[in-house]
């Protein structure tokens, strides 16, 4: 055994990779709940893939087949209802632990120097989740498929001068057809995921050069030589992160975390195959009603709404009564994002430790987005469209008020090592 | 391996050369992968003029036709209809269409080429969901409108010429298609005619 090992070593670096990213990869020791998301969301990613690709085995990419197609999956096909539900709830519990991942990183502080790099990765990361699951959600051509996917192209028709002609190019017909679902189809199975999995990569990468940030925000870092032998770990990381710092307050990743992260996926799928097996389509949040009926162009549904995780941002669109400025707003809403780690001046990471203004704005930015998803699943009646511009306004209040407070924020002192 | 001195301006200028005539190949290329998702010929095939008989509609009656994979209305308004449009100016977005929201022909108060019948597509401009055609019931949402669209999506409300009201988020009046008449009962959706 171990001569095959080192006949691999020889010729690629099969071991020290692993002691790099799990064996020897120092991960701090205070980890709590919050940090069992990026680990779910792997997890979900591998789910979406694996079923995708056995969905796509019987699914019929055209506007004539679609549909039936699906219906075909649902009752034909051996266990093919339990594929499609395992992936229609993915895409559902992806964006569950990615929102929570995001904002355990907001909590903390995870974006600030020198994790920008790492921020942006998983903001892209968001961003192609999104396109994937937009077209995605065209597939199975269902009313809901249609006319969500027509409100959302016709999105970039609010683009002065190329509007029309991008919108038309983008759905390759005068109306959303069956050449827009191929495409769509193309760009869902294969062109996205290619880029999914490669900024996976990209963010795990840059997450194990600057090291895991942790609920108390501090660096387990340390310059080297300033740790007397007796309070270090006793454990073996890699000479990559000992070579410069004295690493404190740590353990491997592998096998400590991974253990106690099979705890929190056996928790996670208890939720996970709940909804599975008893509520597939989760009161139509996950699954919307009219998308049980066949796609039909000239018929829209009463109420367009489009799927739960995107209601925040659709919310934000509404509340503008002027088309552009509600696109420009929608999409600022994610680029307020982007810049968060540019935006928040302060030097203090986890909200542990700021000022009482602070938790206080990052809890109505949480609040906001929440209310804003309720919102946007609403019809836009008046009182629904007043509280959709108060909490827009809350939205990009955090953001603006970060900017002016973090720079002289009174910040409670930070100590120097994760106590416990 | 010869031993001549470099010539850097020579070497620089061969690799600007390469790294343009490069560009331009890549620009080039990705020309089709571009092109390709622009409508096919059978799409284009499929958005030819559509025919509408209008000679058995009733006053108040709206008729529903596909063209282009759009619902098209034609409604026959009463004079009642046509009378309200006036009233309605100084609630209206855009009462005198000065947007490009239809052909000049149409650019009237009752934005269509006879005033009796009234031709749009029936999307609304806001984002694209189709209204729905209120032929008694304008009234109470809009006082003293007689007839009208009403957008179940977000709400938006147009009049019987298919122009938006104020205060709501569809930014433009309803898209009057290219058409005209071929004699006094029908008419063709999707061209303008040479009566233009």
């Amino acid at each position: 055994m171990n001569k095959l090992i080192a006949w691999f070593d020889e010729r690629i670096p099969m071991t020290k990779t692993w002691n790099i990213h799990l064996a020897q990869y120092p991960a701090p020791k205070n980890f709590n709940f919050w940090y069992i998301f990026g680990v779910l969301a792997t997890l979900v990613l591998v789910n979406q893939i694996l079923t995708g690709i056995w969905l796509t085995m019987n699914y019929v990419p055209t506007g004539e087949g679609a549909f039936a197609s699906v219906e075909f999956i649902m009752r034909d096909i051996e266990y093919g209802w339990l594929l499609r539900y395992m992936h229609s709830t993915g895409a559902s519990a992806f964006f569950i632990v990615v929102y929570l991942h995001m904002f355990r990183g907001m909590m903390y502080g995870s974006y600030q120097k020198p994790r920008e790099l790492l921020w942006i990765f998983g903001m892209l990361i968001f961003l192609v989740l999104m396109a994937e699951a937009f077209m995605g959600y065209l597939l199975p051509w269902g009313q809901m498929s249609y006319w969500g996917a027509q409100v959302i192209i016709s999105l970039f028709g609010a683009i002065p001068i190329i509007g029309d002609d991008l919108t038309l190019w983008i759905r390759g017909d005068y109306v959303i057809s069956g050449a827009t679902l191929n495409r769509f189809f193309a760009l869902h199975v294969i062109a996205l995921p290619l880029v999914l999995v490669i900024l996976v990569f990209l963010h795990i990468i840059a997450l194990h050069e600057v090291g895991s940030n942790n609920p108390e925000g501090i660096s387990i870092k340390k310059p080297k030589g300033s740790v007397p032998e007796s309070e270090k770990p006793k454990f073996k990381f890699h000479e990559r992160f000992t070579k410069k710092y004295d690493i404190v307050d740590a353990f491997p990743f592998f096998p400590y975390y991974i253990v106690k992260d099979l705890v929190g996926i056996a928790v996670f799928l208890f939720f996970f195959c709940y909804v599975i097996f008893f509520a597939p389509a989760m009161g139509g949040m996950f699954l919307e009603p009219p998308n049980f009926e066949a796609a039909n162009p000239l018929k829209t549904p009463e109420h367009i709404a489009p799927v739960w995780y995107f209601t925040p941002f659709y919310a934000i669109l509404r509340a503008v009564p002027d088309k552009l400025m509600g696109v420009i707003l929608m999409f600022g809403a994610i680029v307020a994002l982007f810049v968060l780690p540019w935006l928040d001046r302060g030097t203090v990471r986890s909200v542990r430790y700021r000022s009482g203004f602070h938790k206080v704005n990052l809890t109505i930015f949480a609040i906001s987005f929440i209310a804003l998803g309720y919102l946007g699943l609403k019809p836009a009646t008046e009182v629904y469209t007043f509280f959709a511009r108060v909490f827009t306004f809350l939205y990009f209040a955090f953001f603006v008020l970060l900017f002016f407070y973090s720079k002289n924020e009174k910040c409670k002192p930070v100590p120097e090592r994760i106590t416990k | 391996m010869s031993n001549a001195p470099v010539d850097k301006g020579r070497r620089r200028f061969l690799t600007v050369a390469t790294s343009v005539v490069g560009a331009a190949g890549a620009v080039g290329v990705a020309v089709p992968f571009i092109a390709s998702w622009n409508p096919s010929e059978k799409a284009k095939n499929a958005g030819a003029p559509v025919e509408v008989n209008i000679g058995k509609t009733e006053p108040g009656q709206l008729i529903r036709v596909e063209w282009r994979g759009q619902p098209v209305w034609v409604v026959r308004r009463t004079p009642e209809m046509l009378a309200s449009l006036e009233t309605l100016n100084d609630k209206l977005r855009d009462p005198n269409s000065d947007e490009p929201q239809q052909p000049e022909y149409a650019k009237n108060l009752h934005r269509s080429r006879k005033e009796e019948y009234f031709i749009a597509v029936g999307i609304c401009t806001h984002l694209g969901c189709s209204p729905q055609y209120l032929e008694n019931t304008m009234g109470e949402l809009v006082e003293g409108a007689q007839g009208g669209f009403f957008c179940p999506c977000h709400g938006s409300t147009f009049d019987i010429a298919g122009r938006v009201f104020q205060g709501v988020p569809a930014p433009y009046n309803l898209v009057i298609p290219p058409h005209y008449y071929i004699n006094d009962t029908t008419i063709l959706v999707g061209e303008d005619g040479e009566q233009a």
